[in-house]
């Protein structure tokens, strides 16, 4: 297979005279093969917006290769334009224009027949109102349009930055579907979303970025066996325990990954009698234990150590970062 | 050019551009008839009777100067003071003239098409002037604060292409407009000419010289249409051109007037962008200084400075140019989000 999508050592610097120099994108790689459908994870803020608009040329990046369709970016931009098709995160359009007015407008300036405007309303569902001003659309009726404009070229690679915000279930389901559909007539599809539930369902692989850094990155099932962490729930008989059966784990060197109101999710559990032994010497008696089937959602808030923790208020920019080079990630680095 | 006949469209679709366009043609057409009404076609009868009553008003005046003189004269001859009442001389010094009773101010007004045309040009070139700026800010404006140029680009990455298409699309526009109605324009003032007042003198000469006009007005109304786009490509908003502009007349109109006037600078108003306004219609602007007059010493004439259509030409250029200039490099490599 080949790679549609190729981008090595990408970097995006913000400077700003009050805060310093911020590294949005710090050496970032990402590789897509040809007719899968990729999913690009990770925290707000970690730099997923920022690559797909360098990857359409909206912003200049200060480093690093990119290329589509095996032509290197920016420079063949124009030649490989007319082959992606891309929605960056919350599209916005001129409000006093009707969706069919808006998607002739990027037909006409693209050189596509009119029909397919008519083509790809109907593919979306905005059929019935496409003559309706923009303005007085809803929330996931512009992320339909988004979507429309995006499938109106048809195109070899296709780029939807959170298309599934504001859509609803019926929408989200209708989504998955063309996905799978588009994927197997041929076409590659990167999905950013936070929906990772979503994501285990479609995609084939996935990248996963956290600080401007690639953090894991393969075919779903090969990320989740590699961070299939021995998981386990544990209940007690009485929930106010669980501190204490926390702190006890703990100091036997059980990683306690989360603390929930009535049970403990452990990491690394080889043997799960070791857990209800250490348990019961403390006369802590345990009410369940399961080995739990590993998500790509707990996968997700591992690598990038996102999981909540009680107590903490977990700040923007405060997720894992990868070594690489010394250039750190964040601001005043 | 697929991208060009698209801008003309989005352009042409726009409500903004419809409204403004029927508000310039209420606008122009409530100007033309209502001052269709205020000029009167003269008759030769009239011209005659008008002629004959100001011969009597003339002659009824030589006669009161007359019975006034006599009436001096003889108070004199009584020995009375008569300086005060009469004036120097009994006032004989101030006959009465023929030339001070122009037959003219007995007619209503006529509309001369010849002497006064070229002022409702420059009216015409405002008016649509106006329409330029207003579209041109938002046009370009409007696409960049509500994400329509990101979604251009994602089609058409050449940026500077599609700006100047942008551009182009909204030149045609506005010199289409500007076109179509000047020729109507014309026509409703020759109309007015012909049934309400007149269009002597019409030489060929004339006409080029109207024809001049036109095109500086036209020149005008597509600088004035360029900076605004420019400036709402910069700002990413049709307010910044709007609001640069209120800025510059403040500044030029008000600021730099008190300015010149508190350091009394010799024409200061050759500092002001309304006198090359003036002089780009008029072909040149006259500003006299009077402080180089002594008035005691009785009447002078003050000292000139001309500003000519060239130099307005320059000044209006160097603008508009850097005004795009600076719009295109800052779409070159600017980051858009
Ligand atoms: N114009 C800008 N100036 C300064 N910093 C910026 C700018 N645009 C983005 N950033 C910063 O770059 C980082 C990456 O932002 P980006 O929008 O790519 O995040 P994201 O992964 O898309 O997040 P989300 O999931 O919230 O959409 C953030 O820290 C953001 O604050
Ligand atoms: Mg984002």
């Amino acid at each position: 297979m080949s790679a549609v999508l190729e981008i090595e050592g990408l970097r995006k610097t913000y400077r700003s005279r009050k805060r310093g120099v911020r590294h949005a994108l710090d050496g970032f790689d990402m590789q897509v093969e040809a007719g899968q459908v990729h999913g690009f994870l990770g925290p707000n803020g970690s730099g997923k917006t920022t690559t797909l608009r360098t990857l359409l040329g909206l912003i200049q990046p200060n480093g690093g290769r990119m290329a589509i369709l095996g032509q290197e970016l920016p420079r063949a931009l124009p030649a490989v334009a007319g082959s992606v098709g891309a929605i960056v995160e919350s599209p916005q359009f001129f409000p006093h224009f009707s969706a069919r007015d808006t998607l002739g407008l990027l037909a006409r300036a693209g050189e596509l027949p009119a029909r397919r405007v008519d083509e790809v309303l109907e593919l979306v569902g905005l059929r019935d109102r496409a003559g309706e001003r923009v303005k007085t659309y809803s929330l996931g009726m512009k992320q339909r349009l988004a979507v429309a404009s995006a499938l109106l070229k048809n195109p070899k690679l296709l780029i939807l930055d959170e298309p599934a915000n504001g859509l609803d279930p019926g929408g989200i389901r209708e989504m998955r579907r063309l996905m799978r559909e588009l994927a197997e007539s041929g076409m590659t599809v990167v999905l950013s979303s936070h929906i990772l539930g979503e994501i285990q369902l479609i995609c084939d692989s996935v990248t996963i970025i956290s600080l401007g850094r690639r953090v894991a990155y393969g075919p779903v099932d090969e990320v989740l066996a590699a961070h299939s962490q021995n998981a386990v729930r544990v209940r007690l008989e009485a929930v106010t325990d669980l501190p204490q059966a926390a702190e006890t784990l703990t100091r036997s060197g059980i990683r306690v990954a989360a603390t929930e109101a009535d049970h403990l999710m452990l990491a690394g559990v080889d043997k799960p009698a070791v857990v209800s032994r250490l348990l019961a010497e403390q006369g802590l008696y345990v009410s369940e234990l399961t080995p739990v089937a590993v998500d790509l959602e707990s996968v997700f808030l591992e690598l990038t150590a996102t999981a909540p923790v009680p107590g903490q208020h977990r700040q923007v920019d405060q997720s894992a970062k990868v070594d690489q080079t010394g250039t750190a990630g964040g601001w005043g680095a | 050019m697929s991208l060009f006949v698209t801008e003309l469209r989005r352009l042409a679709k726009r409500r903004l551009t419809r409204l403004l366009l029927v508000l310039l043609l209420v606008g122009l057409a409530t100007v033309a008839t209502a001052f269709s009404f205020s000029s009167h076609k003269l008759s030769p009868a009239a011209v005659a009777a008008a002629q004959a009553e100001s011969d009597a008003q003339y002659r009824q005046s030589v006669q009161d100067w007359k019975r006034t003189v006599a009436d001096c004269e003889a108070a004199q001859a009584r020995g009375e003071q008569t300086e005060e009442r009469f004036g120097p001389n009994c006032g004989k010094d101030y006959q009465p003239q023929p030339d001070m009773f122009d037959p003219k101010w007995n007619l209503p007004y006529q509309f001369d098409f010849r002497a006064e045309f070229p002022t409702f040009i420059a009216v015409f070139a405002g008016a649509v002037a106006l329409f330029a700026f207003i579209v041109g800010a938002s046009f370009v404006g409007a696409e960049w604060n509500t994400g329509g140029m990101m979604n251009l680009l994602l089609w058409r990455p050449r940026r500077l292409a599609v700006l100047g298409t942008k551009l182009a699309a909204l030149l045609t526009t506005v010199l289409g407009v500007g076109v179509v109605l000047g020729a109507l324009w014309t026509a409703a003032f020759w109309l007015i000419g012909t049934s309400r007042g007149t269009t002597a003198k019409m030489t060929a000469g004339a006409w080029r010289s109207i024809g001049l006009d036109g095109l500086r007005a036209l020149a005008l109304v597509l600088v004035v249409g360029a900076v605004a786009f420019a400036l709402a490509s910069l700002g990413r908003h049709t307010a910044m051109a709007l609001g640069a502009a209120v800025a510059l007349f403040a500044i030029s109109e008000v600021g730099i007037r008190i300015a010149v006037g508190v350091l009394s600078v010799p024409f200061g108003d050759r500092y002001v962008l309304s006198t090359y306004a003036q002089s780009w219609f008029l072909k040149q602007a006259e500003l006299f200084d009077y402080d180089t007059c002594e008035f005691a010493r009785g009447a002078c004439e003050p000292a000139r400075y001309v500003v000519t259509w060239q130099q307005s030409a320059l000044v209006f250029g160097i603008g508009a140019v850097a005004a795009l200039v600076a719009a295109f490099w800052t779409m070159r490599r600017r980051d858009i989000s």
